[in-house]
């Protein structure tokens, strides 16, 4: 068996207030491997994005991470001081925001906002680091890079600023891309594009990527394995073929129902009754249990632990749903 | 961008000429103007050939075109002191006032902002609330008061500086200056820090505010996430924003600065023109008064016309178009 | 109280973290204000009972002994009365022209600031209701006033009408009124588009009706947030004005007067005579202006 990339275990990040800590990230468990593609499913306020930012300990008060463990390439980075965590960040592990409109800095040039993720990570002169970033601007697709370099993100469009963030995750050749959400504010004819490019860029570089996404239907058409997500936890979790053809969870269950992917024209969606629970009001025992069809009275007692068949596909429900059930 | 600074410049000429009317209809138009421009120790006979030396038997109407006609060509009147024209008084008097009112700014930015970017960081910590505290006090001092206070702190319990006046200047190109002379130096440290608290204040209030929403940007975690020092985060992704809003208001903190500058200058018996404004309303010298008006406001035109421009350049999010982005 | 609370209540005990202390201090609210609170009270309370706690009246010649002049804080009089912070030139005990001087400088503040209020609401809702033309010059004169320093402003005007403690008041109004109306305006400006103003329009109300009985009493709160700071700014207008020697006249004299006076004899070191009253100033305009910024916190108002 080959060493994980990534190995999340017990990860636990609450957010305070008045009344108290509450946990955005419940103990989820997670492993990436060198060079796969894993999506990380959930609807919003699941803890996806939290995670993300948790495995790179980019979380601010009143966010804290309270417990578990994150190894990165065997090495512990909750407990990693905050140079080496640097080190790490945007060099072995590189992020791709959500708002494109957001995340660059709106009055510096692309290139020198390019050129810092370099040069803050390798000596190297100016000059090469723009010549790098030049390089990275044509393999997202960006025509004339160089004159592109000079300008401010104002004068980009979304699109074209989410290829920018994705040519600036792969300035470093890293081990790993966390993606939050990369697409969602685009287009669908850009989203297409671009996941494909990052599919191709992730087999041509070898870099795992970790997709984080609402969308069950990026999962399929990108990722080799999927975790999907409730209420702070990952309650079902292998590979997408096995998850996403013969979910086990209720949950998953019904995402795929309420996905327009996995649906025959002319048929009905279906949708998942109630709405998540806030993170203020998880019920006792499996959090799913007020929206849950398959029911039984254990599970108001006792949240319940993974079960691991024998493909390695892995979830946490008392009554999941029987293999070969149609969907 | 033509368009644009067409635009500015004649709304700049607009409010010239408001003021021109608004000063006119004060001194010429409320009360006896005779009373106001001639001098009251002269004869009845001198007095009607003052009157129509003046024009001031003309309607209104002619008297205001003769005064703007007048003041187009520089002349603003005569002092009634000093017996030259009121420009060339004022003038005279600019060198002072401005390296006054230079040192002030560079002293309210060069500690301003360090102190700005320390409280904006970190606003729980103590002395973040210490310096957000000092602020307080800094804008309540009333500048006259807070001028005194330093005079008898610094020179006359401990007799470091002297108390008044401008010391030895140098001149350079034909401008006296005492920021090249220890003297002058020393003439201008207390004056100078006077009159910077409050603009200090502002600045660090402004460069806190900034900071602490900058720091909470997306921009910023993104630069957190691709590993970016938080030196460079600080000095290059945060202070490059906060460096907009502080030029302009720096830039329209010029003309407080230069207004506030006659109680400085009259604490300190600086020898500027805010100072020579103050002798005027004394002496009732009222040419030198309107012609400073005058030329105030020239001056607060011009100034906030540039912050304009170079909000724009620093700024690249805005066009210099016809209309504001 | 239902079982999921419960269970996460639990969990947000067991992590109660240093985390979580910080977040609590951050909320209680802040001493500071308290202090100032009761400061301005004590000021307020000492310039009104100012002829009953004074230890002389500094306003009545008589009762001076100018052989008493320039003496020290703590000094003994001819007629046995002690001056706790000293006398000035004229023999006058200076902790009872300070608590006479607070009279008038609030006084000054006070109404300035009750004129401008007036002033700048009407302008405010006036070019807010009518918009247009209307607006448009009341606004162009807006920008013009804010344009330029008040204290020039104030400055040149009684460099001509001459002082007088209610020129200087008129003075105030003249340089404050347009920070009212501007955020007058703006505040009716969002009140007139919601739906009950509508309303009373079409019911037909007439126009001098809404604007008194509807959109002012809806969109003041902005404004009477921010003339706590403003009439801290009156006061120091004032006592600037009085200090340039275009301010309230001899007869009355205001803080700012006080400190004008002691200024010629600071240089020998006889500091009494500027630095209470300037003390007393300070205090005033501090407590006033900590008051003024929780306000407008509180209120969430930018001004």
């Amino acid at each position: 068996m080959i060493l994980p990339l990534l190995e999340v275990r017990g990860l636990k990040t609450v957010f305070h207030d008045l009344a108290g800590a509450w946990p955005a990230v419940d103990g989820v468990d997670l492993i990436v491997h060198p060079g796969e593609i894993v999506g990380l499913v959930g609807e919003s306020g699941s803890g996806k994005s939290v995670t993300g930012f948790s495995l790179v300990q980019l979380i601010d008060a009143p966010g804290e991470i309270v417990s578990g463990d994150v190894l990165f390439k065997g090495e512990d980075l909750r407990r990693a001081p905050e140079e080496r965590l640097r080190a790490l960040r945007g060099d072995r592990i590189a992020m791709i925001f959500q708002d494109p409109l957001m995340t660059l800095n709106p009055v510096l040039t692309i290139g020198e906002q390019m050129g810092e993720a370099i040069l803050e990570h390798r000596p190297c002169g100016r000059q090469e680091a723009m010549a790098e970033a030049s390089r990275a601007l044509s393999r997202v697709g960006i025509s004339s890079p160089e004159a592109r370099l000079k300008q401010y993100p104002h004068e980009f469009s979304g699109g074209m600023r989410q290829r920018v963030a994705i040519a600036t995750a792969l300035l470093n050749k890293p081990d790993l891309i966390i993606a939050d959400e990369p697409t969602t504010a685009l287009d669908v004819t850009i989203q297409s594009q671009i996941l494909f490019e990052v599919q191709k860029l992730s087999r041509e570089t070898g870099t795992a990527v970790l997709w984080i996404t609402h969308d069950l239907a990026v999962v399929a058409e990108l990722a080799d394995r999927v975790a999907v997500m409730y209420a702070g936890r990952i309650v079902e979790t292998g590979t997408v073929d096995d998850v996403l053809d013969r979910p086990r969870h209720p949950y998953t269950l019904g995402l795929l129902g309420s996905s327009a992917t996995t649906v025959a024209p002319g048929e009905r969606l279906k949708q998942i009754n109630g709405a998540a629970p806030s993170i203020d009001a998880r019920p006792s025992g499996c959090p799913f249990r007020p929206r849950c069809e398959r029911t039984l009275p254990v599970c108001a007692e006792t949240d319940p632990l993974p079960q691991v068949t024998c493909t390695g596909q892995s979830y946490r429900c008392h009554n999941p749903v029987p293999e070969g059930h149609a969907l | 961008m033509t368009a644009y600074i067409l635009q500015r410049l004649i709304q700049s000429i607009l409010v010239l000429l408001a003021v021109s009317v608004v000063v006119f209809l004060a001194v010429y138009g409320i009360g006896d103007p005779i009373e106001l421009l001639v001098p009251p120790q002269v004869s009845a006979a001198e007095r009607t050939a003052m009157i129509q030396r003046l024009g001031l038997d003309l309607p209104v109407w002619q008297q205001y075109l003769s005064f703007l006609g007048n003041a187009l060509k520089g002349d603003l009147g005569h002092s009634f002191v000093h017996g030259v024209p009121a420009v060339d008084l004022i003038l005279a008097r600019l060198p002072a006032t401005f390296e006054l009112v230079l040192l002030a700014m560079g002293l309210a930015a060069v500690i301003g902002i360090p102190l700005g970017l320390l409280a904006g960081l970190n606003p729980e910590s103590r002395p973040s609330r210490a310096i957000m505290a000092g602020t307080i006090l800094g804008f309540s001092l009333p500048s006259f008061w807070k001028g005194m206070m330093l005079i008898l702190l610094f020179s006359v319990f401990l007799g470091w500086l002297p108390t008044a006046g401008r010391g030895e200047t140098v001149s350079v190109f034909g401008i006296p200056t005492s920021l090249l002379t220890l003297d002058g130096l020393k003439h201008l440290a207390l004056p100078a820090l006077n009159l910077a608290i409050p603009n200090m204040a502002l600045m660090i209030r402004l460069v806190a505010a900034g900071t602490t929403e900058a720091i909470s940007q997306d921009y910023v975690k993104y630069a957190r996430a691709k590993g970016v020092r938080r030196k460079r985060i600080v000095g290059r992704h945060v202070l490059r924003n906060i460096l907009i809003p502080v030029v302009t208001v720096a830039g329209m903190e010029f003309g407080s600065l230069v207004a506030f500058s006659t109680i400085t200058e009259t604490v300190f018996a600086w020898p500027g023109m805010g100072k020579l404004l103050i002798d005027s309303v004394y002496q009732l010298d009222r040419p030198v008064v309107v012609a400073y008006v005058m030329l105030a406001t020239l001056l607060f035109v011009a100034v906030n016309f540039l912050v304009d421009i170079l909000y724009a350049a620093l700024d690249p999010r805005v066009k210099l178009t016809g209309e504001m982005a | 109280m239902n079982p999921s609370r419960t269970a996460t209540s639990a969990v947000a005990a067991d992590a109660d973290t240093a985390l979580r202390q910080k977040v609590l201090r951050r909320i209680r609210s802040r001493p500071t204000t308290r202090g100032a609170v009761i400061l301005l009270g004590i000021l307020l309370l000492l310039a009104l009972l100012a002829p009953f706690i004074a230890p002389q009246n500094p306003h009545d010649l008589a009762s001076l002994s100018v052989m008493d002049n320039r003496l020290e804080p703590g000094s003994q009089g001819m007629t046995g009365i002690t001056y706790w912070l000293g006398t000035d030139a004229q023999g006058r005990d200076m902790l009872s022209a300070i608590l006479y001087g607070l009279r008038t400088s609030l006084l000054v503040g006070l109404t300035s600031t009750a004129g401008a209020l007036a002033v700048g609401i009407l302008a405010g809702l006036t070019a807010a209701q009518f918009g247009g033309a209307v607006d448009a010059v009341i606004m162009r004169i807006v920008d013009f006033m804010l344009g330029f320093p008040s204290i020039l402003i104030a400055l040149v005007l009684l460099a001509s009408i001459g002082r007088g403690v209610d020129k200087v008041i008129v003075a105030i109004i003249l340089v404050q009124w347009a920070q009212y109306a501007r955020l007058m305006r703006a505040a009716a400006l969002v009140e007139r588009r919601k739906e009950y103003i509508e309303a009373a329009v079409n019911f037909g109300l007439p126009t001098r009706h809404i604007m008194l009985a509807h959109l002012l009493p809806n969109s003041i709160g902005s404004v009477l947030v921010v003339s706590t700071i403003s009439i801290a700014g009156a006061i120091t207008l004032e006592a600037t004005l009085s200090f340039l020697g275009v301010g309230v006249p001899v007869t009355q004299p205001s803080l700012g007067l006080l400190i004008a006076n002691g200024f010629e004899f600071l240089l020998s070191g006889e500091y009494w005579i500027a630095a209470f009253p300037g003390i007393a100033l300070v205090l005033l305009i501090m407590s006033l202006n900590l008051v003024g910024e929780r306000l407008r916190r509180s209120f969430n108002v930018r001004g």
